[in-house]
């Protein structure tokens, strides 16, 4: 078998496992705005909260002891234990849940009915506001996240790889992983939307907010929800990030690479998040594959948005979206 | 106008009587106290007060922008009234939110449907049982014990209501692509499902011809036969209410002009006023 041709299948094949990442930040997106209709920019400063929330406990560091000290002359960092992952992670959980009840008490509630677009804006702020509290709560230096998820190449893939062809594929273990958790995660959401009375509801609340009400169903409590499992998903994608590359505020724009992702899988679809990530993936690593020796390098930085911009073109709705109707 | 709507609400005798169909009318389920609603400057309601009783079928009637609508949000929570309370089962009701309100058992539908588009009409229709189901988060996940007995028994009462209104055709259909009646039908069944104790219509006929008018009437008398449900709905159509109701209030720019049996609201003279126009004086 040509070398090019297994170069171009090893390059598919990371492609498709860096989509997984991709869509596990989209998948927050697509959950806010089906059931809201907003667009929350703020997602992947979600993440990295999340991120460093957990390594936060799982270090036992004290939060906000930067300012305590400034204000208190006092010198905290650390409460001197070391919180197991299996408890850091459950404890993350409802710190995000907190947040969700704050997002909703001082911001949803007092832009009921407003347009979208200030909607959209109040996310922006979020987003800043966000940055700044993590920042302040857990200190502004790049973390190392582990939650014991294997990493480095795969064995296994390599060795089977090898007998077939050859040549040994790079797949890092992470990734694999990574999938694995997206697919869970994506089929749990999936069973919680279609089958459950919370589903139900939250599927209602994302069609129209006054049939939802006249049929017994809290706004309120349903906009928690959301942003509740948005909150969770985002650290599921924090912590897959974080593992592969450090907790950081960089990871903040992981949000923007989601956003063509979004474009394509429609902004409405679960699975379109997935799909859409898994093409971009595998877009981008192709597009480098064969282009960089034509143009040069770092096509990776822009291919996604270009892509984005030509589905914007012919297919307005993304893959999977609901058809965009206006009847006169 | 206050002692003319108290002589009024004696129009039907206190402990419930049994109507010329030989359907049985209760005492009072709800009762509009003084109800006063304003818009800023605008008065959309003054001072009415007016009763709902156990099984009948009540209509509401008046020109454009006579508050109808208004009424109807009044009860169904979606407005607050700056005076005058709601009396529902003898209970002063306290300041309630719409999705509270449906929780007690007052479902409605709107004048501009308002269905779930994306969803198919059994799922609308299902909606309507979110409160009546219990089991958990976790029991639902799992498909287990409490949460599928009651999924099995929620699917039967909302097939019974399928049937009840014969759109067992259109079950599996994405309600976005329903005509325009047939929408209006679903949003009933959507109603029904809840099994309310009190069912409140905006305009279930608007924009019907005369054969789906006809089909609607028939479904609401059906309903209020088969299920006793008691019905408060407002319609423009004079010929239709007069048809259905039991007892009827009319509003005019907000004020309560008449209260009384078809054929007492018939002759009232203010109500032909309010209709037919007089020249005022």
């Amino acid at each position: 078998m040509p070398d090019t041709l297994l170069f171009a299948m090893e390059a598919t094949l990371n492609g498709l496992t860096a989509g997984v990442m991709y869509a596990l930040v989209a998948l927050g997106f697509v959950l806010i705005f089906k059931a809201s209709g907003i667009f929350n920019f703020a997602q992947g400063v979600m993440a990295l909260f999340a991120a460093l929330t957990l390594v936060g406990f799982q270090s036992g560091q004290i939060p906000f002891s930067h300012l305590i000290n400034a204000m208190f002359g006092t010198r905290l960092h650390h409460f001197g234990w070391n919180m197991p992952t299996l408890l850091a992670i459950p404890a993350t959980v409802l710190v995000m849940i907190l947040l969700a009840v704050l997002v909703e008490r001082f911001i949803l509630k007092h832009l009921v009915n407003q347009e979208p677009i200030i909607l959209f804006m109040a996310t922006i702020g979020l987003a800043y506001f966000l940055e700044g509290v993590g920042d302040i709560m857990w200190g502004a230096e790049v973390k190392a996240l582990d939650v014991g998820l294997p990493k480095g190449m795969s064995g296994a893939v390599d060795d089977v790889t090898f007998a077939w062809f050859g040549y040994g594929f790079y797949i890092d273990r992470l990734e694999i992983w990574a999938a694995g958790i997206a697919a869970l995660l994506v089929a749990a959401l999936t069973v919680f939307s279609q089958y459950t009375k919370q589903g139900r509801a939250l599927r209602a609340v994302a069609d129209d907010h006054q049939a939802a009400l006249s049929v017994g169903i809290s706004l309120r409590f349903i906009w928690v929800l959301t942003w509740s499992i948005a909150g969770i998903v985002a650290l599921v994608a924090g912590i897959m990030w974080g593992s592969k590359s450090g907790v950081q505020f960089s990871l903040s724009l992981i949000a923007l690479k989601a956003l063509p992702v979004l474009i394509l899988g429609g902004f409405t679809s679960i699975p379109g998040a997935i799909i859409g990530g898994l093409i971009i993936g595998v877009g981008e690593k192709l597009f480098d594959f064969f282009m960089s020796p034509i143009i040069g390098g770092a096509t990776e930085n822009w291919f996604a948005y270009m892509l984005a911009l030509v589905f914007l073109l012919f297919r307005p709705q993304g893959l999977f979206g609901e058809r965009i109707i206006e009847r006169v | 106008m206050k002692g003319q709507g108290d002589a009024m609400r004696d129009t039907a005798p206190e402990e419930g009587y049994v109507t010329a169909d030989g359907r049985k009318i209760g005492g009072v389920a709800m009762e509009m106290r003084n109800i006063t609603l304003r818009f800023g400057g605008v008065v959309a309601i003054k001072d009415i007060s007016f009763d709902i009783r156990w099984g009948e079928i009540r209509a509401i009637i008046g020109p454009n922008g006579a508050g109808k609508s208004s009424m109807l949000n009044v009860i169904s929570g979606f407005y607050h009234p700056q005076e005058g309370d709601v009396i529902f089962k003898g209970y002063k009701r306290p300041k309630m939110r719409p999705y509270q309100v449906a929780r007690m058992g007052i479902a409605r539908t709107f004048q501009n449907i308002a269905l779930f588009e994306g969803m198919s009409v059994l799922d609308n229709i299902m909606t309507g049982r979110l409160h009546h189901m219990k089991a958990n988060l976790f029991q639902q996940a799992l498909w287990w014990g409490r949460a599928q007995r009651e999924e099995d028994e929620n699917r039967e009462q909302v097939e019974k209501i399928i049937d009840f209104l014969e759109i067992q055709h259109i079950r599996k259909t994405p309600v976005a692509r329903l005509p325009y009646g047939l929408k209006k039908r679903v949003e009933l069944a959507r109603a029904l499902a809840a099994e309310p104790s009190i069912l409140l219509l905006d305009e279930p006929m608007a924009g019907m011809n005369v054969e789906e008018k006809e089909d609607m009437s028939r479904f609401i008398l059906d309903v209020n036969d088969e299920f006793g449900t008691t019905t408060v709905l407002i319609e423009h159509d004079m010929g239709v209410v007069m048809d259905l109701s039991d007892r009827v209030v009319v509003m005019d720019y907000g004020k309560k002009i008449g209260d009384g049996t078809p054929d007492e609201v018939r002759t009232n003279e203010e109500v032909i006023k309010a209709y037919l126009g007089v020249a005022h004086e």
